[in-house]
C-alpha cells in the first residue's frame, strides 16, 4: 500500500491558485462556492522510515515556509458538510514529468522509493449540489481525455499496475479481401486509408504472395497518412475555375501543386541565399559567414481541441525538434504562435457537444505554449491570435521556431551500417494514431475514440537533449539526424533509411512502462525523442557523451543497404517492407477542385459625422485589441536576443509590427520575424487572402526597418474538407496567389506544412473552418540598431501615411462590427506594393523614419490610435492628402479601408525634405502632427472632425477585452 | 594580469548559461559553463574560480518548487566545496532560478538553525510573466552595487515572491542591511504591482548574506548588457550604460581587487 502525502498552503496564507479557480467557479455561474484550496497529493510507494518520510516531505515536497504537509494517518479531515472533494489523477499511461523528478529528487537524498504517483486534490467550501460539483471538475478542474476524477473521495486508493505483453505475431489477411471488408480494415484499425489505397496494398501483397502483418498495416497507414505524405497538395487536382468569357468553363489539371506553385516560385527565383529548401525538416537560408538559419512553423490542431494544454506543448515541442532534427541538428533561437479559436465569450448554448469551450482552450494553449517555449529557454517572441467562432470546434495552433545552425553542420546523410541511435525520452503509448487521426475529421466522439492521440510533453528532457546534443553535433559524432514526431520511429527510420534500408530490433526500445506490443512501440509518439545515424567508431563515445547529462542513447538497429525494412522482435521478423513501395507506392488520385466566387453583398452603411464610436469597436474587437495578457507569460527575453520587443512604446505596452533579434551575442547582425493572416478575407476570395498574408508578413518586415532582399517565407494552409470540390478550389487559389506574390517580391518559401480536413461533425451536420492560411516571414537585418519602433516619439514630428488607399473595405473590421462581409476585398497592387516597400525600405535605412506602423485589421485610423497611444503622444490628423486610388468621397472608407502595402511614418520636420526626397514617385501624403496634448484627433477634407478621443480612452477600449479575461 | 574566472553552473533546465557567460566575458572575466555532475565528479574544480554563477532558468522543469531539486544537490552533495569557496572570500551570484535555488538551499538568508529563513513562491498574479522592472538598491552591503543606485532590468519568472518565514528574518535582514534589492517605480519610489511584479514582502527583488558577497536577486542583469536590449532604446537611444552589464564590471573588479 503506497503512502499519501498531502501538501498544502499554509491556513493563514492565500492559495493563488485555488483563488483563481474560484473566479472561474462563479463566472460559470455557480454562487454556493466561497472558497477553493489546492492540495498536492503524492502516493510514494517502497519501504520507508518515519524518519525518511519526514525528510522527503520537509526537505523536498513541501515549501515550509508556506506550505504544510501530512502523512498516512495523520492527513487533515475535512470540515463540516460544506467541504467538498474533488480529486484529479492523470490516467495511467499519461505522462506526469514532475513524478519522474520527485523519483530523482528523493533518490539525491539518498532514499529510495519504487513508484510515485502524484494527484492534485480540491477542497471546495460552500453549498453546492453533486451536479455542480461535477461541473467544476468537467469544466474547470480536468480533462477526462487524459485525466480520471474522484468526487467526494478523501483518500483515493491508487494502486501501480504493470500490464504484461505476450508477444504474438499479427497477420492480417488482405489478399483474398472484399472491398467492403478492406474498408473495414482500415476503420477498425484507424488506419484513414481510402479505398484505393487499400487495394494498392493488396495488389502489393498479392505480388509478394502473403499476407501483411499488423505492424507492416500500421506502417503504410501512417507513411501514406496526409499528414505525412500531403497527398493532397502534392497529388492530382482537376480543377475548374468557373466560366471564362470565350472560352466557357475552363478546367485545367494540376498534378502537384505544390510543386507547381509555391516550390515553383523558390526554383524560379534561384536565390543564391537559399540553402535548403523543402527537403530537410526545417528550410534553411544563409546567415553570416559562419552560421545558417533554419525556421519551421507546425500546427498541432486536434491534438490542441482535445486536450489544449498538452496539444500545445506538444506542438511547441514538436516543431523545436524540428529545428534540431534540421541539417545536423540547429540550435532554436526564437519561437513564434499563432492561434486561432471562436471567441472567448462565445455563449455556452453556441457549443457543440462534445467540445471545449473556446475560452478554456484559449488558456490552456497559451499556458502549454508558454510552459514548454519558457522551459527550453526560447523566447517567443511573435504571433497572433484569430478569433473566428467557425473555430470552435476545430482550433488552430501553429508554433514556430527559428534555429541556427554552422553552415558546415547543413548536411546530412546517412550511411549503410551505420547505427540506428534512439536518444532522449522513453517510449510509451502516447499519440499512438497521431498521424492517421489528424488527418481525419473530429467529430463529437473523438475525445473517446482518440484519447490516445494526446500526449504531454516533458521539456526538461527535450532541454537535455538540446544541451547535450549540440555538443555531439559539434564533435562531428553521427551521420544524419531526424525527429520523432508523427508516426514515431516508424516515420523516423523510415525516413531516413528511405535511400539505405533499415533493421530495427524493436524490443531494444527502453520503454516507459512494459505491455506495449511490438507495432505499439514502432508507432508510438511518444514526445522528446531523436534518432541518430552513427558510425561505428563513435558509437561508445556518443552514448557516453548523452548519459553523462542524464539522456537515454540506445542503439536499436542498423541502416543497411538493401532498400528493405525489416522489424524484428525477440529474433523474429515482425515486418518486412520493400522502401520503394513504402515510399512510392501511394496511388495518386485525382481529386476535384471547383472554384466558386461567393455573393458577399457589398453593404452601402449610413454616413456618419463622428466615427470615434467606430474606432473604439474595432479597438476592442477581439482581433485587434491587446494581447499583453497572453504576450506577458511568454519569456521573450530569454538568450538576450531580443532588441525589438513584441510589446513597444513608453508603457511597453504598444503592438510590434515584427520582432527583431541578434541570435549571435555581440554581433548587431539580426533578423526579423514576422506573419500575415486574414481569414476573413478567405471568405471572398481565398486568392486575395493569400496575397494580403504575404503582403501583411512583408510589411512588418518594412516597419521595423527590414527589406525586400533576404526575405524567406513559410506557408501554412490550414482548410476544411478538401474532399470537397468548393474547399480545394478555394486552396488551389491561395497556392496560385502564393505562387504569383512570390515571383512578384522575389521572396521565396523555403518551407511549409499543411492541415487538412479541420471539419468538425455532429449529428447531420458539418462545420467547416474559414480557410486559414498563415504565412510566417524571416528576414535578415545588417545592424538591427537601424531598427524602428511602432510608437509614437516627439511631439512635432510629422506623420505621412505611405501608399495607396482603395474602397478596400471588403472583409474589414469596419465592416464586420456592422454585421457585413463585404465583396471588395483588399488586393495587392502589383504596380506599386513592390515600389512602395523599397522607397520606404531605403527612407529607413537613411535613418530618416523615427517611427512605422503597418496598416492592418482596421486601416489608417486604428494604426494611427495605436502609434499615438504607444507613444503616449496626440496626434491631430487630416485625411485631404491621403493618397487614393480615384476619388474616395467616404470617411469611412479613408479611415478604415483594409488596402495593402500601406504605412503610417514618424518624421522628424528637419527630415521631411529628405524624407520626401526619398519616396518621390511613390504615393504618399502627410497627414499631419504628433502632439504633446493626449488628444487624438482625426478630421476629414473640410476639417471638420471624425474622430476626436483621448488616447487614454482609446488604449482601454484596446487593452479592456483580455484583461477581462484575464485571471 | 590572471583574468578573473567565473563558473556558470549549469543542469538539467538551466537556460540562461550563454547570456550569462556572455556577460561575464564582456565584464572581463574568463568564463566557463559547465554541467553540475563535473562538479560532483571533481569537487575540487571550484578552486579555479573566482566567481560562481548559477543562472536562471527551469532547472528539473522547476517539478514541486521552483529551484528545489537544485537546491538538494547544493545542500546534500555540495555544500563543504561550497563552504570552502565562500571561506576564501569568492562571490556567489544566484540568478531568478539561481536565486531561488541559492534561498532553497540555505545559503540565503544565512541558515542559524535548520528551518528554511524564507522562500520564493508563487507570483500573486498566478502566472509567469515577462517585464521590465526598476529596482533600487537598499543596502551598502553588496559589492556588486552602490547603495541608491537604481537599475532597469527585466522579470520573467512565475515563483519570485519573495516570503519570509517570519517577521523577525525581516528584521533581521534590515538590521543587516541584507535587503540589496527592492522593486520601485520610474522615480525610485515604492508601488504595488506591476512595479512589484509578484507580490513580494517588502518588495524584496534581491538579497546577499551577511558579507555581501553572495547575491540573490530574480531580475536578469545578463539580459541587459547591451545597450539595444534595453525596451526603450529606439526612443531613449544607445548611449547609456548598460545596467545589466555594470553589475558583472563590479564583480570582476572587486575579484580582480581582491581574490588574484
Amino acid at each position: 500500500m503506497p503512502v499519501r502525502i498531502e501538501v498544502f498552503q499554509k491556513e493563514n496564507l492565500p492559495d493563488r491558485l485555488g483563488e483563481a479557480i474560484l473566479s472561474e467557479v462563479q463566472a460559470l455561474g455557480i454562487k454556493g462556492v466561497r472558497e477553493v484550496r489546492v492540495v498536492e497529493v503524492y502516493l510514494l510507494e517502497g519501504s520507508l522510515s518515519k524518519d525518511q518520510l519526514e525528510k522527503i516531505c520537509s526537505e523536498l515536497l513541501a515549501d515550509t515556509v508556506v506550505q504544510d504537509y501530512a502523512y498516512d494517518s495523520h492527513l487533515p479531515q475535512r470540515k463540516g458538510t460544506q467541504c467538498h472533494v474533488i480529486e484529479v489523477v492523470r490516467k495511467p499511461g499519461v505522462m506526469d514529468p514532475v513524478e519522474a523528478t520527485t523519483l530523482e529528487g528523493i533518490a539525491d537524498m539518498g532514499i529510495k522509493v519504487d513508484w510515485v504517483k502524484r494527484a492534485r486534490k480540491y477542497l471546495i467550501q460552500g453549498e453546492l449540489t453533486r451536479e455542480e460539483l461535477e461541473t467544476i471538475a468537467s469544466k474547470i478542474l480536468a480533462n477526462n481525455t487524459i485525466e480520471d476524477v474522484f468526487l467526494e473521495t478523501d483518500s483515493v486508493p491508487y494502486e501501480r499496475k504493470a500490464s504484461s505483453y505476450a508477444f504474438n505475431k499479427v497477420s492480417i489477411p488482405i489478399r483474398e479481401a472484399s472491398p467492403e471488408r478492406l474498408l473495414e480494415i482500415s476503420g477498425q484499425r484507424q488506419l484513414a486509408l481510402n479505398l484505393e489505397e487499400m487495394q494498392a496494398i493488396q495488389s502489393y501483397y498479392q505480388r509478394i504472395d502473403r499476407e501483411p502483418t499488423d505492424i507492416e498495416l500500421e506502417t503504410l497507414a501512417q507513411t501514406w497518412s496526409e499528414h505525412c505524405m500531403h497527398k493532397t497538395l502534392k497529388g492530382r487536382i482537376e480543377y475548374r475555375k468557373g466560366h471564362i468569357e470565350d472560352k466557357g468553363e475552363v478546367v485545367e489539371v494540376i498534378d502537384n501543386l505544390l510543386e507547381s506553385t509555391i516550390m515553383r516560385a523558390t526554383r524560379e527565383l534561384k536565390k543564391p541565399w537559399c540553402v535548403s529548401v523543402f527537403t530537410d525538416n526545417a528550410g534553411i537560408v544563409e546567415f553570416d559567414r559562419d552560421n545558417n538559419l533554419c525556421f519551421k512553423v507546425e500546427t498541432h490542431n486536434h491534438p490542441s481541441a482535445l486536450e489544449p494544454y498538452g496539444g500545445a506543448n506538444t506542438g511547441v515541442g514538436g516543431v523545436i525538434r524540428d529545428i534540431l532534427g534540421c541539417g545536423l541538428g540547429a540550435k532554436p533561437i526564437l519561437n513564434t504562435d499563432v492561434f486561432c479559436f471562436a471567441r472567448p465569450d462565445l455563449p455556452y448554448s453556441h457549443l457543440p457537444k462534445g467540445v471545449l469551450h473556446p475560452k478554456r482552450i484559449f488558456k490552456g494553449v497559451v499556458h502549454g505554449v508558454a510552459d514548454y517555449g519558457n522551459r527550453m529557454g526560447i523566447p517567443t517572441v511573435n504571433g497572433a491570435i484569430y478569433f473566428d467562432d467557425r473555430y470552435v470546434a476545430n482550433p488552430l495552433v501553429f508554433c514556430g521556431t527559428v534555429g541556427l545552425i554552422p553552415s558546415n553542420r547543413c548536411k546530412k546523410r546517412v550511411k549503410p551500417g551505420d547505427a540506428i541511435l534512439l536518444v532522449g525520452g522513453r517510449t510509451g503509448r502516447d499519440g499512438l494514431h497521431g498521424a492517421t487521426f489528424s488527418s481525419s475529421q473530429l467529430t463529437e466522439d473523438s475525445k473517446a475514440l482518440s484519447g490516445g492521440a494526446v500526449q504531454i510533453g516533458n521539456p526538461i528532457t527535450e532541454k537535455k537533449l538540446l544541451d547535450v546534443l549540440l555538443v555531439a553535433r559539434d564533435k562531428g559524432l553521427y551521420n544524419s539526424i531526424t525527429d520523432c514526431g508523427a508516426g514515431g520511429l516508424s516515420s523516423a527510420v523510415g525516413e531516413m533509411g528511405k535511400g539505405t534500408g533499415a533493421e530495427v530490433d524493436l524490443e531494444k526500445v527502453p520503454l516507459k512502462y512494459s505491455g506495449l506490443s511490438y507495432w505499439e512501440i514502432w508507432l508510438s509518439e511518444s514526445q522528446e525523442r531523436m534518432v541518430l545515424a552513427v558510425p561505428s567508431k563513435h558509437i561508445e563515445e556518443i552514448i557516453k557523451l548523452f548519459h553523462s547529462e542524464d539522456v537515454e542513447a540506445t542503439v536499436i538497429g542498423r541502416f543497411t543497404d538493401d532498400k528493405r525494412l525489416r522489424l524484428m522482435y525477440q529474433g523474429q521478423e515482425v515486418g518486412e517492407l520493400d522502401m520503394n513501395f513504402l515510399h512510392k507506392g501511394l496511388p495518386r488520385p485525382m481529386k476535384k477542385a471547383n472554384w466558386v466566387l461567393p455573393n458577399y453583398p457589398e453593404p452601402d452603411l449610413p454616413k456618419k459625422r463622428d466615427y470615434t464610436e467606430d474606432l473604439k469597436r474595432i479597438l476592442s474587437s477581439w482581433n485587434v485589441c491587446s494581447k499583453e495578457w497572453v504576450i506577458r507569460q511568454y519569456d521573450h527575453e530569454v538568450q538576450g536576443g531580443c532588441v525589438l520587443k513584441p510589446l513597444q512604446g513608453i508603457a511597453h505596452d504598444g503592438p510590434g509590427d515584427a520582432s527583431v533579434a541578434t541570435p549571435v551575442l555581440g554581433s548587431h547582425k539580426g533578423i526579423i520575424v514576422s506573419c500575415g493572416m486574414n481569414p476573413k478575407y478567405g471568405d471572398i476570395d481565398p486568392y486575395h487572402m493569400a496575397a494580403s498574408a504575404i503582403d501583411e508578413a512583408l510589411r512588418q518586415i518594412i516597419s521595423v526597418g527590414g527589406d525586400l532582399e533576404r526575405v524567406a517565407l513559410l506557408d501554412n494552409f490550414c482548410w476544411g474538407n478538401t474532399n470537397i470540390p468548393e474547399q480545394l478550389g478555394g486552396l488551389v487559389r491561395a497556392a496560385l496567389a502564393c505562387y504569383h506574390m512570390a515571383l512578384y517580391f522575389g521572396t521565396p518559401f523555403i518551407s511549409g506544412k499543411d492541415s487538412l480536413n479541420n471539419e468538425f461533425r455532429m449529428d447531420d451536420t458539418t462545420m467547416n473552418i474559414p480557410p486559414t492560411l498563415l504565412i510566417s516571414a524571416m528576414a535578415v537585418i545588417e545592424d538591427v540598431r537601424k531598427a524602428v519602433t511602432m510608437d509614437a516619439k516627439e511631439p512635432g514630428d510629422l506623420i505621412y501615411i505611405v501608399g495607396l488607399t482603395k474602397k478596400e473595405l471588403g472583409g474589414s473590421h469596419h465592416y464586420f462590427i456592422h454585421g457585413y462581409v463585404g465583396s471588395s476585398v483588399p488586393e495587392v497592387d502589383t504596380h506599386w506594393a513592390k515600389k512602395t516597400m523599397e522607397a520606404l525600405s531605403r527612407a529607413t535605412r537613411k535613418g530618416l523614419v523615427r517611427a512605422c506602423h503597418d496598416c492592418s485589421e482596421g486601416g489608417l485610423a486604428v494604426a494611427a490610435a495605436e502609434m499615438s497611444f504607444a507613444g503616449g503622444l496626440g496626434m491631430e490628423l487630416s485625411l485631404e492628402k491621403v493618397p487614393a486610388d480615384g476619388r474616395i468621397n467616404r470617411d469611412d472608407v479613408l479611415l478604415f479601408s483594409e488596402s495593402n502595402s500601406r504605412f503610417l511614418v514618424e518624421v522628424r520636420p528637419q527630415m521631411a525634405s529628405a524624407f520626401e526626397k526619398t519616396l518621390k514617385g511613390i504615393p504618399y501624403g502627410l497627414l499631419g502632427r504628433v502632439k504633446k496634448e493626449t488628444t487624438f484627433v482625426i478630421k476629414d477634407r473640410y476639417h471638420r472632425t471624425l474622430v476626436h478621443e483621448n488616447i487614454y480612452n482609446l488604449k482601454e477600449a484596446w487593452q479592456a477585452p483580455l484583461s477581462a479575461l484575464g485571471g | 594580469m590572471a583574468k578573473v574566472k567565473a563558473l556558470v553552473l549549469r543542469t538539467a533546465g538551466t537556460n540562461c548559461d550563454w547570456e550569462t557567460e556572455y556577460a561575464l566575458k564582456k565584464a572581463g572575466a574568463e568564463a566557463q559553463r559547465f554541467h553540475v555532475h563535473k562538479l560532483l565528479g571533481d569537487r575540487g574544480l571550484l578552486k579555479d574560480y573566482q566567481i560562481l554563477v548559477l543562472p536562471g532558468g527551469f532547472t528539473y522543469g522547476d517539478d514541486i518548487s521552483a529551484g528545489k531539486i537544485l537546491a538538494n544537490i547544493l545542500r546534500f552533495h555540495l555544500a563543504e566545496a561550497l563552504e570552502d569557496f565562500l571561506q576564501e572570500g569568492k562571490l556567489v551570484i544566484g540568478i531568478c532560478n539561481g536565486f531561488q535555488a541559492l534561498v532553497k538551499s540555505r545559503l540565503l538568508p544565512a541558515n542559524e538553525n535548520h528551518l528554511p529563513k524564507a522562500t520564493l513562491t508563487f507570483n500573486d498574479s498566478n502566472r509567469f510573466e515577462d517585464r521590465w522592472v526598476h529596482i533600487r538598491v537598499c543596502s551598502s552591503k553588496s559589492v556588486y552595487v552602490e547603495e541608491g543606485e537604481l537599475l532597469y532590468l527585466p522579470v520573467a519568472h512565475g515563483e519570485g515572491k519573495f516570503v519570509p518565514r517570519d517577521d523577525a528574518t525581516i528584521q533581521r535582514l534590515k538590521d543587516s542591511a541584507q535587503i540589496v534589492f527592492r522593486y520601485v517605480d520610474e522615480k525610485g519610489e515604492r508601488a504595488g504591482y506591476p512595479h512589484n511584479p509578484n507580490g513580494s514582502v517588502e518588495d524584496i527583488a534581491g538579497i546577499c548574506d551577511s558579507t555581501g558577497r553572495i547575491l540573490g536577486m530574480m531580475p536578469h542583469p545578463e539580459r541587459y548588457v547591451e545597450p539595444y536590449q534595453h525596451p526603450s532604446w529606439a526612443r531613449n537611444g544607445l548611449d547609456k550604460e548598460p545596467d545589466g552589464l555594470r553589475l558583472f564590471l563590479n564583480a570582476v573588479r572587486y575579484a580582480k581587487k581582491k581574490l588574484l
